[in-house]
């Protein structure tokens, strides 16, 4: 029980993760087509940025403040700008055959341009253990729940609350529609690939210090995402953040139960379950296709 | 006696909607069949089950006097059962000729021999024939992609005849087409159906290309069978005037 | 590409010859990246006919190239079979694994189906790591044998290189029969239009598992060459990674052009190698060259120069055209036929 209960949590964290980029990508597909293959990659590069910075001899604060701006401006901006507007014209899968391309080129930039070895992260929760109803829980692992919780209710709040939120809502549900209706389109499509930066910012400054930051950090993290946002529902923001945690929980509950081998491939299995009877997600609806 | 085609009692219910609603009547032999009714009576759903492309909730097509009800539309196809459709499907990529080849190769021997055998499956001198029927021999290595829409129509009705078909369902030939090439393709078509002894049946808005082209109407409204018979019948059918104009 | 097939023969043709005696100066390292072109070439072949021309989106291709690799590699050293028994084996396992992976294709399209491929290649990679008995898991497969054909070593550098060189032309006039043959135009009908192909007769079940199970084979094909050109492998080159790089290397050379694979696996696999000098940035180059053809051009190099050709002919043939009709209305080209039936007077 007590062991049940540290997996749990851990999982949550795992989970907390993944449903970040998840969030992130489903906003991104939603309003642009742009299925994210470098997802993974935009959530290892903020911390590299970081230690960047440091290595440079900026004191801490600083670091995390330039990495974030560059890297909110590069990879918000920048990528809409540069790689997703000029190629949407040609369909979904030149977009996505980009974007693997853009992935390739960050981690290797990050491998050569910086280190191949993982680096210690600055972590801003203390590293320690919390006795809750008689287990030992890691803070870091409380502290990355609450904070992924918190960004992703912030989130929900903008989302439902606000005026832009409600818009950038409609937007996603609808582009062509929202369009019709004289809504600024693609400055809301550029607004989601902001806050899905801000969200991969959040997530590798949250996972770092756990796994050290390494340019390879990318690739489970973003198959994860992936994986989460496809079984949640490929359409759905609650799908991606459901979707998210039972990745994390079934990951984690696999290393422990099953095989440490195959947790990769547990969560997989569950994708490709999900893609063959279901294929629009556990919470999704059904988009029209033509056959 | 066998009918070509014998649709009985079909029904299709898309959850509480009666799209098609016991629907039954038969097409004989070399005739051409018009098949009309207003917008939204049910006659493309009744089109899409007879091809396979959707099941039908109760009732049964048969061909021939064999149920083909549930078949897939390759293996229809392949039993002699071709079509065109309302929106252009032409290969765009492929030149007429390829076009018209692509039409026929599959009913050429087994899979394996068309691997290894000739590239055109021996159907170039059939291609040409339908190329100069539809009179398109000028365009024939050309792009299907770049021929007008006329044009276009042309070769997506000759596709259909290729493999030399038992039942052609046309799903509104007509559409779009302006008035020259109406004629030649009406023509066209009254010839292909007595050369090849196939039989036609033929969705269209048109009336008079219905009413000149076809031997028999049948009229659907509300996915029922409203009225049946010939041209001049129909068009003093005081219950499809009503259909039409009623509304 | 189906309009223009004799000129894609004779450059085959032309270029077998060339191919045999231009690398024989090149030291050993020289061959190994010629020949390493040739092995990915094949590999990226088989995907230009799944994704290129048959239009299913494959995330599975390193995937192949590893079970083609891992089977060679278990079979020659640890079975004793001859590596032309072992590449045989190696396509055809490729081609049956193929063929149950394409029932999900069956099923869903586009990027969905590129998921479920990408599912089964992180879970073959997972095999080939795990599985210590079978594949020695991290540690690898060492000694893999170089063929010993009809007496004659193949062991060195340059004739094993010339050996991939033959073997690389027969599966290439293989792919050239096949795409000009019916099914390569059947496969065309597939990419394009699947609903109107049906209604022509053509069976998408079938078609959709053979381009899967051909491209697969051809996978598989390469994996076997693979194995004996690096003697020693391990499943770090079988990771999802390399599924991508083959993606991009079909694209970026021209998906559905007959020598886009060839081009492709030269950027992806040839340059790295001639970018060495470059220290560790030579990837990041590659990485940045692909993004740029891809948005230059979607449909890679050759599609490039194809829409180049393309707008060309149209020019002449419009001009021809014109020419040839000075009168509006009046019909071009032969006389009418007013009959379908044989024999008359087309």
């Amino acid at each position: 029980m007590d062991q049940f209960l540290q997996l749990i949590v851990a999982g949550l964290a795992t989970g907390a993760i993944y449903a970040l980029a998840a969030i992130g990508f489903t906003l991104v597909w939603q309003t642009s087509q742009t299925i994210n293959f470098a997802q993974g990659e935009f959530v290892m590069l903020p911390a590299i940025l970081v230690l960047v910075g440091t290595h440079a001899g900026l004191p801490v604060w600083a670091a995390f403040a330039v990495a974030s701006i560059a890297f909110v401006l590069l990879f918000g901006f920048g990528f809409k700008r540069f790689l997703v507007e000029p190629m949407q014209r040609h369909g979904v899968l030149p977009l996505a055959i980009a974007t693997m391309a853009l992935s390739v080129l960050v981690k290797e930039a990050a491998k050569n341009g910086f280190s191949a070895e993982a680096q210690p992260f600055p972590s801003l929760v203390p590293d320690g253990m919390l006795s809750l109803w008689g287990a030992a829980l890691s803070a870091r692992d409380l502290a990355i729940v609450v904070v992924a919780v918190v960004a992703i209710v912030g989130l929900q709040l903008f989302i439902t609350r606000t005026r832009t939120g409600r818009t950038m809502q409609a937007t996603a549900q609808n582009p062509t529609v929202a369009r019709i209706l004289g809504i600024p389109v693609e400055r809301m499509i550029l607004l989601t690939f902001l806050i899905n930066a801000v969200l991969a910012l959040v997530a590798s400054y949250l996972v770092s210090p756990v796994y050290l930051a390494k340019f390879s950090n990318g690739e489970s993290i973003g198959l994860a995402a992936f994986i989460a946002a496809i079984v949640g529902g490929f359409n759905q923001i609650r799908g991606a953040l459901a979707g998210g945690f039972l990745i994390g929980l079934i990951d984690n509950l696999t290393a422990a139960y099953v095989s440490s081998a195959y947790r990769t491939a547990v969560p997989l299995v569950v994708l490709v379950v999900v893609i063959l009877v279901k294929p629009e997600g556990l919470l999704g609806r059904k988009e029209e296709r033509t056959v | 006696m066998t009918h070509v085609l014998e649709v009985s009692g079909l029904k299709k219910h898309f959850g509480g909607v009666k799209a098609v609603d016991g629907v039954s009547f038969t097409v004989e032999e070399g005739e051409i069949l018009g098949l009309i009714g207003p917008n939204g009576c049910g006659k493309s759903t009744l089109f899409n089950c007879i091809l396979g492309q959707l099941t039908p909730t109760e009732g049964a097509v048969r061909l021939d006097g064999r149920v083909i009800t549930g078949l897939y539309p390759a293996q229809l196809n392949r039993l002699g059962v071709s079509r065109t459709f309302q929106l252009l499907q032409v290969f765009p990529n492929l030149s007429v000729r390829e076009n018209l080849i692509l039409a026929g190769q599959e009913h050429k021997g087994t899979m394996l021999r068309r691997l290894f055998g000739a590239r055109d499956a021996g159907l170039t001198p059939d291609a040409d024939r339908m190329i100069a029927f539809f009179r398109l021999q000028h365009l024939a290595d050309q792009k299907a992609g770049g021929l007008s829409y006329g044009q276009q129509k042309l070769l997506d009705a000759a596709m259909a005849f290729m493999a030399g078909p038992r039942l052609v369902l046309l799903d509104e030939p007509a559409g779009g087409v302006n008035l020259t090439m109406l004629e030649n393709l009406k023509e066209r078509l009254r010839t292909i159906n007595r050369e090849l002894g196939a039989t036609f049946v033929v969705i269209e808005h048109n009336m008079d290309f219905v009413m000149s082209l076809c031997s028999r109407v049948v009229v659907m409204a509300e996915g029922k069978v409203l009225a049946e018979g010939s041209p001049a019948a129909i068009r003093n059918d005081p219950a499809v005037i009503e259909a039409y104009l009623g509304h | 590409m189906i309009r223009r097939p004799d000129a894609n023969l004779l450059i085959l043709l032309a270029a077998f010859p060339v191919l045999w005696f231009l690398p024989a100066g090149l030291k050993s390292y020289g061959l190994y990246v010629v020949s390493l072109w040739l092995v990915m070439s094949i590999a990226a072949m088989g995907l230009n006919l799944t994704l290129g021309y048959a239009g299913l989106t494959s995330l599975a291709q390193g995937a192949f190239l590893g079970i083609g690799a891992y089977a060679t590699a278990i079979l020659t050293t640890k079975a004793g079979w001859p590596l032309p028994a072992a590449f045989l084996a190696s396509s055809g396992l490729s081609f049956a694994v193929g063929v149950l992976l394409g029932f999900p294709a069956l099923r869903v399209k586009h990027h969905y189906l590129a998921f479920v491929t990408l599912a089964f290649t992180v879970v073959v990679f997972l095999v080939a790591r795990n599985e210590q008995w079978l594949t020695g898991g991290v540690f690898g497969i060492a000694n893999i044998p170089r063929p010993v054909l009809f007496g004659s070593d193949l062991g060195a550098a340059l004739p094993f290189y010339r050996l991939l060189l033959c073997v690389t032309l027969v599966l290439a006039l293989a792919m050239w029969w096949l795409l000009r043959s019916p099914w390569g135009r059947a496969f065309l009908a597939l990419r394009e239009n699947p609903l109107r192909a049906a209604s022509l007769g053509i069976d998408i079940r079938a078609y959709t598992l053979l381009a899967f199970a051909i491209g697969s084979a051809y996978g598989g094909a390469a994996g076997s060459l693979y194995a004996p050109l690096v003697e020693f492998i391990d499943p770090a080159p079988f990771a999802l990674s390399a599924s991508f790089v083959l993606l991009l290397t079909v694209v970026a050379g021209g998906a559905g052009s007959f020598f886009g694979p060839f081009v492709g696996a030269f950027f992806s696999y040839m340059l790295p190698e001639l970018l060495r000098a470059t220290g560790g940035w030579y990837l990041i180059i590659y990485a940045a060259v692909v993004l740029v053809i891809v948005m230059i051009s979607p449909t890679g190099l050759l599609g490039l120069i194809e829409r180049w050709r393309d707008h060309r002919s149209q020019t002449r043939a419009a001009a021809a055209r014109a020419a040839a009709t000075p009168t509006l209305g009046a019909e071009a080209g032969g006389s009418e036929s007013d009959s379908l039936r044989k024999g008359a007077t087309p």
